[in-house]
């Protein structure tokens, strides 16, 4: 980590002192423990700013719009390379001005998990090997990483960065069996069953959006569930209004969605978004052979289609 | 109260039954089925689905023109993928996926319409009025106009 850290300060540094880019999007030291925060750099005498490590968790392509007229360097774990192909194929980014620093990930630290496995507040935490040493007031704990990684982390496809100007560490072996095992689960309960879950779910919804605000994918101009004239869907925290926002929304990504579960970690009542995710993703590779974020020249799959292709529907 | 009566909504292409244009005007739709025109299947934006489910529908039958014979060549192809994937998601979600339904339908599938919709009419009937979804009391008058 450390190690990894002083890279990409010698990239940043490199790269904005020799004005091959105007802004360093990365991680900084978070304002509490478990927390990093995600930092715009624009001065080569700020580089030292930059840090990496296990708490990292935010998708940082979700600021390239944002910055679409400098050119900009960006610290890109697996997730964030992939958030940053599907914005290239949608022509929301020019590859040309984007500058990206691949740094292989091994996954990603919840908070949450944490925090209710220790006895009291947390207030200093770090990485050691494979474990999370975690100290607070009259305790002391070391956590295996494996238990206390983020679900979309440990159901990761594609730790190392996909697309890269420069990848500043050794690939990492992929870990994760089957990205889909948390949908299949589901999938194999009766649908009274699965209603429930989705009812579950979505009741705890407070429409705070969030999940939209952390999502690289979710840029429209005027979100579907801002519209008023007409009103496309109910937006009171009512039953009916809050499924029907996790349906918009989670639909609205099928094909787009790079499973980096950003979303979820946004949410403030941890709905389980990942599980509504997966399945738009898992059916566009089951079904037309798409995966989001790995191919820069191939088409978003419900832009193309095959004349003589199951299902057809009726 | 009275007798529930399924509200139906059907998103018909304006080609798919061009040949039949007076046809489909004199085609006598079954109490509480609507008949929307839509310039192609394809056109349609599944959320606009959802949308009329939210809107007191119980039941919807999206029709498009049979693969290979689109006016615009593509829209249907298009508006498969878009359908597929919706259908499956809803069901995925435990909401009756039963409640849209697509058809595609030829110039010469004559009689075809109604028996599709009697088809919906009865499965909307057995899973009965749209509960999760709804979140306003439509009312719609049944008398054809």
């Amino acid at each position: 980590m450390q190690e990894l850290t002083k890279a990409i300060r010698k990239e940043a540094r490199r790269l904005l002192e020799s004005g091959e880019v105007d802004v360093v999007i990365g991680f900084t030291e978070g304002t509490l423990p478990l927390r990093a925060a995600p930092v715009f750099i624009r001065k080569a005498i700020d580089v030292d700013r930059l840090i990496w490590g296990p708490f990292c968790e935010n998708n940082l392509a979700r600021y390239l719009r944002g910055v679409r007229d400098e050119k900009v360097a960006i610290v890109a774990k697996g997730c964030d390379t992939r958030s940053v192909i599907a914005l290239i194929i949608e022509h929301q980014v020019e590859r040309e001005k984007v500058y990206i620093i691949g740094v292989p990930c091994q996954g990603m630290i919840d908070r949450r998990i944490v925090a209710r496995r220790v006895p009291g507040e947390v207030l200093v935490a770090h990485q050691d090997g494979d474990e999370i040493v975690v100290e607070g007031n009259g305790f002391a704990m070391r956590l295996p990483r494996s238990e206390v990684l983020y679900r979309s982390c440990a159901a990761c496809a594609h730790p190392n960065p996909v697309l890269y100007d420069v990848l500043l560490a050794e690939p990492v072996a992929v870990w994760a069996e089957d990205p889909y095992a948390h949908v299949r689960e589901i999938e194999q309960k009766s649908a009274e069953e699965r209603a429930a879950y989705f009812a579950s779910e979505a009741e705890r919804c407070i429409r705070c959006y969030a999940c939209r605000q952390a999502c690289p994918m979710c840029y429209c101009d005027e979100c579907f569930v801002d519209h008023t004239t007409p009103r496309w869907i109910e937006s009171g925290v009512t039953p009916a209004g809050q499924q029907a926002w996790q349906i918009g929304r989670a639909y609205h990504l099928t094909g787009r969605c790079v499973n980096c579960g950003a979303c979820e970690r946004a949410c403030p009542t941890e709905i389980d978004l990942v599980y509504l995710n997966g399945k738009s993703s898992k059916d566009v590779w089951e079904l037309y052979g798409f995966e989001a974020g790995i191919d820069v020249d191939k088409p978003p799959p419900l832009a193309v289609f095959l004349p003589d292709e199951e299902p057809n529907m009726a | 109260m009275s007798e529930w009566q399924p509200k139906i909504i059907i998103f018909l292409c304006q080609w798919s039954l061009k040949s039949d244009t007076e046809w489909t005007q004199r085609f006598d739709l079954p109490d509480g089925v609507r008949m929307i025109e839509v310039s192609c299947s394809g056109r349609i934006n599944p959320l606009l689905l959802v949308s009329t489910l939210q809107h007191g529908a119980d039941g919807i039958l999206v029709v498009g023109c049979e693969p290979g014979h689109c006016h615009y060549k593509e829209g249907n192809y298009l508006g498969r993928r878009k359908f597929a994937t919706l259908t499956s998601f809803l069901e995925y979600a435990g909401l009756e996926e039963k409640r849209v339904q697509f058809a595609w339908m030829g110039e010469t599938d004559r009689g075809k319409l109604q028996t599709m919709v009697e088809s919906l009419l009865s499965d909307v009937r057995r899973l009965g009025p749209i509960q999760e979804l709804a979140t306003r009391q439509v009312v719609m008058s049944t008398a054809q106009p």
